[in-house]
């Protein structure tokens, strides 16, 4: 698997403040008997977006927004907590985002979206809470220097993500070759075990 | 030596390559659990390279997702919710026989709830890492195994390697002292677990239960308080192994047999965090205290005593949660009006959970208009429940015996409640949406679920099993 690799991402943002959003919002469950990955952006936060009859809901922000320019989510905290389907970042993906921006993120859903080319990024409150504030701020996402930072505000904060999934998502790899290099490791384990 | 926690023991055992600065661990698993949701697209990525499964001897799949509850009709067609689910279904069957993977499939003796049947089957270890593509992995941690999680690429990464690339969690040990009360077990631990450090509390951290009340809960008991680990954040939880993790595993299909099982035995009980180990942070709770729990929002850790009241709702998250639940602060729980119990999933599904229900039910009706689910965590608990007779009372109470699987858990197989429905279940989550469109989900043990069934209201269990002892259930 590869995706397109993750450098700088220059975007508005779109704001869900609530916290705890967990993996039933962003993909309900119905969707999930899905075979393949890709499509699933029209699933993304359904529930949220759409009334019973399919019709946009009027109340819903990701009304009438066009993907190409809001490619950041910013969330409350805990965010993509529950289930460890791998559906929620690619539904975001596929809808458009390529970064997620929260106080705290679950780890499944943060490893996952990892894997995925969607940048999990954990900021602390203070920038947390002014992009809570500040719907569709226009925001720079550099993973080289680990930054974020609000254009036209002079405000930056810093990030971190794990070394190696950096590397991945610098290079747009999956880790699957760097565990495949390790056969030798792995077989040599396995006949001391045995 | 230093002291070391069982995690660290666990670890240690399974690192294959050490962590480094720029890179995580290459960690060894032992045991592969899969079932259809999460495997199709790595089974994919897997063929479109070429690739084999590097051990299928250490993967077991099994179907309980999408799989129906209700029988299959004259024809020997299962009532599917769609084609997708059909096909999901088939797609999983296909890749095992491709790959050589056995699967306890439709029709086999010991098909179940993925997280019910690795037990069951004795596949579950002490001392094991185990991994399958859903974040309720951390239930096999009761037997004293490192069991957590992993998203779908990593079900592939560890299909075509045996391994996951993985930092070491923090330690976390939750302790609870004393005894629990008459009433309570492990579901109302863990809620007021959760409720104590929040829904993240245990974000980056392994849990270790400990202390009295953990050593006193049978094995079913242990698996329903680490299943709900994950619902405080933490991938895995554990409980050390001891007499009744072995006299739970003897005997068991994928059990050591003979000199094998005597090494297994003094091996496992190597295992427990050793006196003076240090965690990195501690939880206590008084176990004496804990009395039967229910939820009033749409986060687990939105948890309060079934006796008491709807706690004073402030913020906006908690106003969101409460105009959804239709609830408000000072409300009694005894006045929320209930129009659908379930008893199942991997958190209350297994023969004492079922017990337990029967013990309410047993002689009673289920309240006018309500509609009660029971479903058996796999074929096996099925059987037994039914040599016991409990199929009886429950259907003598009015509620509905059915075929097992995850059912209303996630409600993705067609089993579900209706808009706005108010629905107390022995499942796991009570996220929007998640058991319907729509409905409202109040997480409760399974004597709860059972008495408030019965009342047609959320109901304390504690009057029905004082009344009553289980003799007479049977």
């Amino acid at each position: 698997m590869s995706f397109e690799p993750f450098s700088k991402l220059r975007s508005r943002t779109i704001v869900l403040a609530q916290a705890n959003i967990d993996t039933d919002q962003i993909i309900p469950a119905r969707f999930l008997t899905t075979t393949t990955r890709k499509g699933l952006g029209g699933s993304a936060f359904y529930d949220w977006r759409f009334d019973d009859n399919g019709r946009a809901k009027n109340a819903s922000v990701f009304n009438g927004v066009n993907p190409e320019t809001y490619r950041i989510l910013v969330a409350g905290s805990n965010f993509g907590c529950g289930s460890s389907r791998e559906h929620a970042p690619w539904a975001l993906s596929d809808f458009g985002f390529r970064a997620v921006v929260s106080s705290d993120i679950a780890d499944i859903f943060k490893s996952n979206a990892l894997k995925n080319g969607l940048l999990p990024v954990e900021v602390d409150d203070e920038m947390h809470n002014f992009l809570l504030e500040h719907p569709g701020a226009d925001v720079l996402i550099d993973l080289e220097e680990e930054v974020i930072a609000v254009l036209g505000g002079g405000r930056s904060a810093p990030f971190s993500v794990e070394p190696f999934a950096r590397r991945c998502l610098l290079d747009g790899v999956d880790p699957l070759g760097h565990l495949l290099n390790q056969s030798a490791a792995i077989e040599a384990y396995e006949k001391e075990r045995a | 030596m230093k002291p070391q926690t069982m995690l660290d023991k666990l670890w240690a055992r399974h690192v294959v390559v050490e962590e480094r600065g720029d890179a995580p661990a290459v960690l060894y698993i032992d045991l592969h659990l899969v079932h259809e949701v999460t495997s199709p697209q790595a089974f994919s990525v897997l063929d479109e390279q070429g690739r084999k499964v590097h051990r299928p001897d250490r993967t077991i799949a099994t179907l309980d997702h999408s799989t129906p509850t209700l029988p299959a009709n004259d024809k020997g067609e299962l009532p599917y919710a769609t084609p997708e689910a059909k096909q999901q279904v088939e797609t999983l069957i296909r890749n095992c026989e491709t790959h050589g993977i056995q699967l306890y499939g439709l029709g086999d003796p010991h098909r179940g709830i993925v997280h019910v049947i690795g037990p069951e089957l004795g596949a579950t270890q002490p001392g094991m890492t185990i991994v399958c593509g859903d974040s309720h992995t951390s239930t096999h941690g009761a037997f004293g195994a490192l069991a957590f999680g992993i998203g779908t690429t990593e079900v592939g990464h560890v299909l075509a390697t045996q391994c996951v690339l993985q930092r070491k969690p923090k330690s976390m040990r939750v302790t609870f002292d004393g005894e629990l009360s008459p009433g309570v077990g492990a579901k109302d631990m863990a809620l007021a677990m959760i409720a104590k450090v929040g829904a993240d509390g245990g974000q980056g951290y392994a849990i270790e239960f400990a202390g009295d009340a953990v050593r006193a809960l049978s094995m079913e008991g242990r698996m329903t308080l680490c299943n709900m680990s994950i619902e405080a954040g933490a991938r895995s939880g554990m409980v050390a192994p001891d007499d009744k993790t072995i006299a739970f595993l003897e005997g068991r299909e994928r059990a050591p047999t003979g000199d094998g099982w005597k090494r297994a035995v003094d091996d496992w009980l190597s295992l427990p965090t050793d006196e003076g180990a240090v965690f990195d942070k501690e939880v206590r709770l008084e176990a004496a205290a804990i009395t039967p729990m229910v939820t009033y929002g749409v986060s687990p850790d939105a948890a309060a005593p079934v006796s008491s009241k709807v706690p004073e709702i402030s913020g906006e998250v908690a106003r969101i949660a409460a105009d959804y639940m239709q609830v408000h602060g000072g409300m009694a729980f005894s006045d929320i009006r209930v129009d659908r119990v379930f008893i199942g999933s991997c958190t209350n599904s297994r023969l004492s959970d079922l017990r337990e229900a029967a013990h309410v039910f047993a002689g009673r009706k289920v309240s006018k208009g309500v509609i009660a689910l029971v479903v058996p965590g796999s074929e096996e608990i099925k059987r037994a429940a039914e040599a016991e007779g409990l199929d009886k009372v429950f259907l003598s109470a009015g509620a509905e015996w059915r075929e097992p699987g995850c059912s209303m858990c996630i409600a993705m197989n067609g089993d579900k409640g209706a808009p706005g429905e108010l629905v107390v279940s022995t499942s796991n989550r009570n996220f929007m949406g998640r058991q319907g469109k729509g409905v409202r989900t109040v997480l409760a043990s399974p004597a709860t679920a059972a008495a408030s069934a019965v009342e047609g209201r959320i109901a304390d269990p504690r009057p029905y099993l004082e009344e009553r002892k289980m003799a007479n259930v049977v």
